[in-house]
């Protein structure tokens, strides 16, 4: 069976299995399950933008609030059925990376990571600035009972869209990865010099990335506002959400698809144990992340990778010699 | 009106002035060597006509259009390419996509993966390696397959002979002409100076940022280079 093939069956397989929870799980555990794979879609997000395109954003929080306050205006004040609520959550995330995109590319590697909090900064201020539509800095809650028949419905819902989400943006990553794109963002992570005089429009591939990760974190943006019903822009729009993303994908291995699945896994363990120590425990995963760089900075997936040949999603476009020597023995 | 002319131009990198006031005009179909010592300005030259440096002062004219401003994609989307000084093969892909990768801009014309692996069929063997796992010859063999393929009018070419065996440097001038004779205009910096003026219709010597000779290979003496090239 070819290894494209092999894939598409274990993702089915996978998201049919975690679909069925819906049908049998309890609550809690479907709470928790939708809180992993929300982070799970972030951070891999993330990691298209840092780990392929080299954008090191640490503003990501933007669209998360930006995703929510749209969900919460889109259904609650226009009177959207909540799911043309998530896509329209998405969409203004998307539009308004475009100006974000215009100013921040001016700016290269730690001012682009600083111009982007900056930018969040920005939008949670004019989210604040509005007391009398959207709440000011108290906020406003979302109306829920509009939306969904029953409380368990509202879980329900959530969590499917949660799955569809994560599932949604591991196959956009894996696809992207093998298409034209892929190759020319493989080519100007290497030497973005040598890709730009190859033709390669290297501003618009960083574009076109900047903008679709901005989609997808303001689509899980709307879900966490679904999720937490109470719409603060302190919460939503906390650099917190984008110190999430990084450590899940330092953790697990910036630049792989299978590093985020692992970094997430994790973050779920490690977090477990911490939730005693209260504020500490930001602290404690900060050093964690920190030493990880230092020690493996091709994170946990990257150290498997060492000792085993496995790929589960195959991105990599370099055939090495023992892969050629295995194939010519197979 | 020539092919390509550049118009007493002046490149800075932040506050280092490497070119003053250079000019130089390129017919279609020629084939010129620029030469120079170390640090004249060859390359830094090479990149601004590629687009990959933008002039402080002058103009450059390249087929009928002012692309001083152009940046590299653009040039090369009208059909000049570069092979870089250092190769600069992407190690993360295999000879094959490297040379896949040179034809990103869909431009049309006579090369296609085919012809390219015809004029290096070693690299047709080779194309599942990884870019960097080749000898040196044959990453210089990739990077200008790899400029080919996006089936250039104008190819620059930045040192290919840089840190080759004699032999493969022969091998390489061979494809070089073969690539002059249908019909690509080509410009090479070269620091072996014999081998430039040999395979030039015409050359540029520069000194410290300047042109500080150009002709006709055969109208200059060995004298006259020398001075041109060590500024005695």
């Amino acid at each position: 069976m070819n290894r494209d093939r092999r894939l598409i069956l274990i993702l089915s397989i996978a998201f049919i299995f975690f679909a069925s929870f819906a049908f049998w799980a309890g609550r809690g555990t479907m709470n928790t399950l939708t809180e992993f794979f929300y982070l799970l879609a972030i951070a891999q997000l993330w990691n298209l933008l840092a780990g392929y395109a080299g954008l090191v954003s640490v503003g990501q929080q933007a669209w998360i609030g930006l995703g929510a306050y749209a969900l919460l205006v889109s259904t609650d004040d226009i009177g959207l059925p909540v799911y043309a609520g998530i896509v329209v959550a998405g969409l203004v995330a998307g539009v308004l990376a475009i100006p974000t995109a215009l100013l921040g590319f001016r700016l290269r590697g730690g001012y682009f990571a600083i111009g982007t909090w900056v930018m969040a900064e920005v939008f949670r201020l004019s989210v604040t600035a509005s007391s009398d539509w959207l709440g000011g800095g108290l906020g406003r809650s979302i109306i829920v009972n509009n939306l969904f028949s029953s409380p368990s419905a509202r879980i329900t819902s959530i969590y499917i869209v949660a799955i569809v989400l994560a599932f949604g943006t591991v196959a956009l990553t894996q696809y992207l990865m093998r298409s034209k794109v892929g190759l020319g963002l493989t080519a100007i992570r290497d030497n973005e010099d040598a890709a730009a005089s190859l033709g390669i429009n290297t501003y618009r591939v960083k574009m076109i990335i900047f903008i679709l990760c901005a989609v997808g974190t303001g689509m899980v943006g709307a879900l966490i506002a679904l999720n937490q019903i109470n719409i603060i822009p302190k919460s939503m729009f906390s650099v917190n959400w984008t110190a999430f993303m990084v450590f899940i994908v330092v953790i697990g291995g910036i630049g792989t698809i299978e590093g985020p699945i692992i970094g997430t896994i994790i973050f779920f363990l490690i977090r477990e144990y911490l939730s005693d120590f209260g504020e500490w425990s930001f602290i404690i995963l900060g050093v964690i992340a920190v030493g990880m760089m230092l020690i493996a900075p091709q994170g946990v997936w990257g150290l498997i990778k060492e000792r085993v040949d496995v790929e589960i999603f195959p991105v990599r476009r370099l055939i090495s010699a023992e892969r050629l020597k295995s194939l010519g023995r197979g | 009106m020539s092919f390509l002319s550049v118009d007493n131009i002046n490149v800075f990198y932040n506050e280092f002035q490497a070119l003053f006031g250079v000019s130089m005009t390129v017919e279609k179909g020629e084939t010129v060597a620029i030469i120079g010592s170390n640090g004249a300005g060859k390359s830094t030259l090479m990149r601004t006509i590629a687009g990959g440096l933008i002039p402080s002062q002058g103009s450059i004219r390249y087929d009928g259009a002012d692309t001083a401003e152009n940046s590299a994609f653009e040039m090369n989307r009208l059909g000049v390419a570069l092979v870089p000084e250092g190769r600069k093969i992407f190690p993360s892909l295999s000879v094959e996509e490297n040379l896949k990768i040179g034809g990103y801009s869909n431009r049309a014309g006579q090369w296609t993966l085919e012809k390219v692996y015809e004029l290096f069929p070693i690299l047709k063997e080779r194309r599942n390696n990884g870019g960097t796992d080749l000898s040196g010859g044959q990453q210089q063999m990739v990077a200008i397959g790899r400029a080919l393929m996006s089936n250039p009018d104008l190819i620059l070419m930045d040192e290919v002979s840089l840190g080759l065996a004699p032999i493969i440097v022969n091998e390489i001038y061979t494809v070089v002409r073969q690539i002059a004779q249908t019909g690509t205009t080509v410009i090479l910096v070269e620091q072996d100076v014999n081998r430039g003026l040999k395979e030039a219709d015409r050359f540029y010597c520069l000194l410290e940022g300047k042109v500080s000779l150009a002709g006709n290979p055969a109208d200059v003496t060995q004298d006259q280079i020398s001075k041109a090239y060590f500024g005695l």
